[in-house]
């Protein structure tokens, strides 16, 4: 059955800390992007057009990756094709092997999380340091991300000013913005500069030039672009768009909905390598991981559109109470419960696709358009059909439930006979103060917070009935 | 979009579609919706053998066992005139999810037929402001009122300011705003039962506003939301009611309705 998400969240909803943190930095992102968005009078323009170039890319992916692949190879770069995770993480170690080094630094990249990168580099003796703010917190912590773009948004100032007083071991510490954003800087300085290599993910592959792109606010980004030697980049294969051009439009819709910035203050572009400047060597893997199984899914593709703005996250009222980790996967929230269960072929992450209450809002932002509440519901169809397959599915609660729900509302006089039904059944639960306060079973999720108002004597059809009789 | 409007005035008849929750738990809504549209000289039909739009199966992703019931729908109201609706997720599920069905099935005659049903739906507050236009049906209701706007009715029938609209001519009802009006209340159907933590999690922080608001009625064009609403204040002993918009508008001079 789908546990996972329910459990994972009544955890973390006593978490009241983790609550005000969430709900403070979303409701700032969100008001920033409100902003970004609102001042842009042909933003419907804009959605229509990344949502347009991106499907475009989708139906036509095998074409644009060759070309990357050869543009990208005729510029100096090396292209890898990867499987899955496994196969990226092993093409990434042999480079680094091949060339005795042990310590890499990195760029945020939620496609090295989704693949496990840093643990599989650890325990070959590799040690993959983290550059980006947030992800230094994060790793610093021995922490999961919570959001694609703030990966921690869950932990307050003060929160980590005592992690960095412990782990960077320093006497003293301020907690301003300013103090914190001093100490990383010192602490990863030492490591930009000794680092013979650099990981990074994309935001872009450019499949007529070849080029990569990269978003950043930091800079880090920037100087592990250009500091070390080789530089490897790990790439979905569905971040492909086809022109230089493109740009025009992601590079206004994505910090606009990321951050609520105009522009992102580093915007990197690379093609291949280049003789005197920048790495000597530059490998880029395409990862599939999943990918071209959502690709068949005619109805989901959709989610292969994502841009990871985490616009969605930061709308989605179920987000805010929970945060990320309660999806238990790199990708949380809205995008998350859709992009997540399907990565995984729907073996795990099932209970995400019921993880909301198809409130709308995440489609309302989603700067490419995807329909997530629609997403959500093919999903669990998918999975209520795959259930109804199995003994215990077929005779779960829900699906029983379900099943005789459908036979009553098949006629007019069924539904008559089970409201009387249930009039008399509800009886033994009408408390004294006249309204129900505790029901069994699966319905005890409900009365574990609310009462219910028992069924009335007369149902509408009744009283219609009764109203008519009375006319004629 | 829909039908062209009445002429103004004119009575028309309307084919009501009670949804199924409102017929079994929230009867006075019916009655409700029924007064307003007999006040204002049109005249209003109910056939019995109408039942669900479908809605609970399709979304909870019972989209298979959702096709026959899709289809009782449409048996039932192939040949009205107008479609009244006091409940805009069923709207919503009707004008968003029929098309798929129906492109599902490959069946051309459903398409069809939900092609010629769409223009004829109408949500109730929507059929008063853009189909009957009215705004204002005369009623009196002296109470402090805030209105909570549900996640279909915003964003996927984008009512807008139509049920405002409706509720500022209200004789003595004063209109107080709602925090974070954009905002689900966790209800989302079987979402409640399925996530109850979150759901209820997020059913309090809408309490709060709805506290803050200083009103004494919270309304809505959707039960559903309503119920839950009502389900966190009557737990907690708060005394703020909950009453769907066409109980509101249902309220006279004379005392009726009340």
């Amino acid at each position: 059955m789908t546990a996972g998400f329910p459990e994972a969240a009544r955890e973390l909803l006593r978490d009241t800390q983790l609550r005000r943190n969430v709900e403070h930095a979303t409701d700032v992102i969100r008001r920033r992007r409100d902003q970004a968005a609102g001042e842009r009078e042909d933003w419907p323009q804009l959605r229509e057009a990344g949502s347009a170039i991106r499907s475009h890319v989708l139906e036509n992916l095998d074409t644009y990756l060759l070309q990357f692949e050869q543009a990208c190879s005729a510029a100096g770069g090396q292209v890898h094709w990867a499987r899955d995770a496994e196969e990226a993480n092993r093409i990434v170690l042999e480079i680094l092997t091949r060339r005795q080094i042990r310590e890499v630094i990195k760029i945020k990249s939620m496609t090295t999380e989704e693949i496990g990168l840093n643990a599989a580099l650890g325990s070959h003796g590799i040690s993959a340091i983290e550059t980006d703010l947030a992800e230094l917190i994060v790793q610093l912590g021995h922490d999961a991300p919570s959001h694609i773009v703030v990966p921690a948004l869950h932990k307050n100032r003060q929160q980590i000013r005592e992690l960095f007083l412990r782990e960077m071991h320093l006497d003293h510490l301020g907690d301003t913005a300013e103090d914190l954003t001093a100490a990383a800087r010192t602490w990863l300085r030492r490591h930009f500069l000794n680092a013979r290599a650099a990981i990074s993910g994309a935001n872009f592959l450019i499949a007529e030039t070849g080029g990569v792109v990269i978003v950043e606010s930091e800079g880090n980004g920037r100087m592990c672009l250009t500091l070390p030697q080789l530089l490897i980049t790990v790439a979905g294969i569905e971040k492909a768009i086809p022109r230089f051009q493109d740009l025009e439009v992601f590079l206004q819709t994505l910090p606009r909905s990321a951050t609520g910035e105009r522009m992102n203050p580093y915007n990197s572009l690379w093609t291949g390598t280049t003789a005197a400047d920048g790495p000597r060597e530059f490998h880029v893997i395409l990862l599939d991981n999943g990918r071209s199984r959502i690709l068949g899914d005619r109805e989901a593709r959709q989610t292969l559109r994502c841009i990871r703005c985490g616009a969605c996250q930061n709308v989605c009222p179920v987000y805010r109470q929970t945060g990320g980790h309660a999806y238990r996967s790199v990708y949380g929230g809205p995008i998350g419960a859709i992009l997540t269960p399907q990565l995984h072929n729907l073996e795990r992450g099932a209970s995400l696709p019921y993880a909301s209450s198809l409130c709308g809002a995440c489609y309302e932002v989603c700067p490419v358009k995807i329909d997530i509440p629609e997403v959500l519901i093919h999903l669990r169809s998918r999975i209520v059909q795959r259930e109804q397959h199995t003994f215990a599915g077929a005779l779960g609660v829900w699906n029983l439930g379900m099943q005789a729900a459908a036979r009553v509302f098949a006629s007019g006089e069924r539904m008559e006979t089970a409201q009387k039904l249930s009039r008399k059944a509800q009886r033994p639960f009408v408390a004294r103060s006249g309204s129900i306060e505790s029901l069994p079973f699966l319905l005890s999720g409900w009365t574990q917070s609310r009462d219910l108002a028992p069924i009335p004597q007369e149902s509408f059809r009744a009283w219609w009935a009764r109203r008519d009789k009375g006319k004629s | 979009m829909g039908i062209p409007p009445a002429a103004k005035g004119l009575p028309v008849r309307i084919s009501l579609f009670i949804a199924c929750y409102n017929d079994t738990l929230f009867p006075e809504t019916g009655k409700a919706v029924v007064r307003v549209l007999e006040r204002l000289g049109h005249t209003v039909d109910f056939n019995p053998a109408q039942t669900c739009c479908g809605q609970m199966h399709w979304n909870t992703g019972y989209t298979r066992e959702a096709v026959p019931i899709v289809r009782h729908f449409l048996e039932v109201y192939r040949d009205v005139e107008a479609i009244c609706i006091p409940s805009s997720s069923c709207v919503a599920m009707i004008r968003d999810h029929y098309p798929k069905a129906a492109e599902e099935s490959g069946d051309v005659r459903f398409a069809r037929e939900v092609e010629s049903l769409l223009p004829r739906v109408f949500e109730f507050s929507e059929l008063l402001v853009h189909h009957l236009r009215v705004d204002d049906v005369g009623a009196v209701f002296p109470h402090k009122v805030t209105y909570h706007a549900s996640c279909h009715s915003l964003r996927s029938l984008h009512l807008g300011d139509v049920p405002l609209r409706l509720l500022r001519n209200v004789r003595g009802l004063e209109l107080l705003p709602l925090d974070d009006i954009d905002r689900c209340c966790g209800f989302g159907g079987t979402f409640a039962i399925r996530n109850a933590d979150v759901s209820s999690a997020m059913l309090a922080e809408k309490i709060r506003s709805v506290l803050n608001s200083g009103a004494e009625v919270c309304t809505a064009v959707d039960n559903s939301c309503l119920m839950h609403l009502f389900g966190g204040l009557h737990r907690q002993r708060l005394p703020v009611r909950t009453a769907h918009l066409a109980e509101i508008l249902a309220c006279t001079a004379d005392g009726a309705g009340q």
